[in-house]
């Protein structure tokens, strides 16, 4: 029992990252049906920022972690513009290509700035431990699920209140009828990925800081299961990858702790196929066919 | 208020409209009629900004409109209920409202013209709250035309709108085409539905494969022999 609760304290701290880089996903791929896979990248170049910020300009955590999201939304921004904008009446395999071809240049240029090595983060974050009977709980992972939590409360009240947050459901439904009310398409969408792109910067800054190692091609692991977190939730719904994440999470700090560590990648991967062919729209993937 | 001249429209490599001319009035009804495939949907479309002309000039009020994007032509009064009606189904009525009104600021304007909007529509009232995707098809054209409505446009362009209606649903959502007509706000009006079109416009345009074939006062076309027979099942 002891063993069960404290993987489940486990996992729900590395699925609250997962969800984080998963949402980034799910609301590109809602926006302009592009799986971007250098939204990994992001998330290791924002740990990079907050290595930066925390190291160099001896700031605390949460200066680092706004300064994190700040920079990756204006990279995201810059990505979208250079590299996907002018491939928009493209097909979408032109776009998955430029997408592989972004994630490795962003890994290699980082590579060749700051060298392949692996860094760590200062202590930023108190490192205590809680004991709750025989299960271990560290204050840094109570920070990451409070963060999580903060800011998905934030993302949704964007999304359902505000009137970018309408533009942006709308777009996702129906670009002509979205012109047709007046809403600027190209700018919703670079909305979109600054919004991302945020959240990808502040999970890199909470897994520096948890992990405290970091290296150019941390992202591509992570990137590759926050999207089948993303899959699972059904791709485009942001509640979905919420739920996704937290259960990748779980899957794997349960794979590690109850079965054999080496086999959590293999064990998600598993998982990724097992949905693409029970329910390949995912847990809460829509179906909705139009009234003629 | 509405003037085209010698548009010129390519899908690829298809000529879609052929240097189509046309004039909307200030407190107009005009129809545009035609088969399928005649090119009114992208005459439309042409229209809000969501097809490029390739030559060819729009002038609305004196000014040429054709280099504004989508969403300025909304700014300027330009509106439009698509073809299909897309309405956005994953949000209430009331959303979806709200999004018609998207480029205003006002917001207490906003709601009374929302309140206005229920009186206008009864049944979207009484559903406000409900996904508009749950609507039947009369009640989503409704939901479009009040959406449109929202913007207050100079221009209301409409695409269609009795597709696939049941035909005492065709005659109110005709009628009340009629109203919004009269209090101020100028139609043009793309239907396929060729004859009820002709009972309430002013003038119409007959579309031919991309060019436009006549034009006349709408009773003027509702006797012509020509359209009797090809668009009304007359012999």
């Amino acid at each position: 029992m002891d063993q069960f609760l404290q993987q489940l304290v486990n996992g729900i701290s590395l699925g609250s990252i997962y969800a984080l880089i998963a949402l980034g996903y799910t609301m590109v791929y809602g926006i302009i049906k592009l799986i971007n896979f250098a939204h990994g990248d992001i998330y290791m170049i924002g740990a990079y920022i907050g290595f930066a910020v925390t190291t160099y300009a001896k700031l605390g955590f949460v200066p680092a972690l706004i300064i994190s999201m700040v920079l990756c939304a204006i990279l995201g921004i810059i990505i979208e513009k250079v590299a996907y904008k002018p491939l928009r009446n493209s097909s979408r395999i032109a776009v998955l290509i430029t997408a592989i071809g972004m994630s490795l240049l962003l890994e290699y240029i980082m590579m060749f700035f700051v060298g392949a090595g692996v860094r760590s983060f200062p202590k930023v974050l108190s490192d205590s431990l809680f004991y709750i009977s025989n299960i271990t709980i560290k204050m840094q992972q109570i920070y990451i699920v409070i963060t999580t939590v903060v800011l998905m409360v934030i993302l949704q009240f964007i999304v359902n209140k505000t009137k970018i947050g309408k533009a942006m459901r709308a777009v996702s439904t129906d670009k002509d009828a979205a012109q047709l009310m007046g809403i600027k398409v190209d700018n919703t969408i670079s909305f979109t990925f600054a919004i991302g792109s945020a959240l990808a910067g502040a999970a890199g800054v909470l897994v520096g800081i948890y992990y405290n190692s970091i290296d150019p091609l941390m992202g591509m692991m992570p990137g590759l299961k926050a999207f089948v977190a993303a899959v699972f939730g059904g791709i485009g719904n942001i509640p979905g990858a919420m739920i996704g994440g937290l259960v990748i999470g779980l899957l794997e700090t349960f794979v590690s702790g109850y079965g054999n560590s080496m086999y959590r990648d293999a064990a998600v991967f598993a998982f990724l196929i097992i949905i693409l062919i029970i329910k390949p729209s995912g847990l809460l993937g829509k179906n909705t066919k139009e009234k003629v | 208020m509405l003037e085209i001249k010698n548009l010129n429209v390519y899908y690829g490599v298809i000529h879609a409209l052929k240097n189509v001319s046309l004039t909307v009035n200030k407190g107009e009804i005009v129809t545009l009629i035609g088969a399928n495939g005649a090119g009114k949907t992208t005459t439309l479309r042409t229209l809000s900004g969501l097809n490029k002309a390739t030559s060819g000039e729009i002038i609305l009020e004196g000014k040429s409109i054709v280099n504004l994007s989508a969403s300025n032509r909304v700014e300027i009064g330009i509106s439009q209920v698509p073809e299909g009606r897309r309405i956005f189904p994953q949000m209430s009525v009331l959303e979806n409202l709200e999004l018609g009104a998207f480029l205003r600021k006002d917001k207490s304007e906003i709601k009374k013209d929302i309140e206005h909007m229920y009186e206008l529509f009864p049944i979207l009232g009484k559903r406000k709250k409900q996904m508009a995707g749950t609507l039947s098809g009369g009640e989503q054209q409704m939901l479009a035309m009040a959406r449109a409505l929202m913007s207050k446009p100079n221009l209301l362009l409409l695409d269609e709108p009795s597709m696939g209606l049941a035909p005492l649903l065709v005659r109110e959502i005709f009628d009340i085409i009629k109203n919004i007509n009269m209090t101020g706000t100028t139609i043009l009006l793309v239907e396929q539905n060729a004859k009820m079109a002709l009972s309430i416009a002013h003038r119409a345009y007959v579309l031919e494969t991309g060019k436009i074939a006549m034009s006349g006062t709408g009773e003027e076309l509702a006797k012509s022999d020509e359209i009797q027979k090809s668009y009304l099942g007359g012999n």
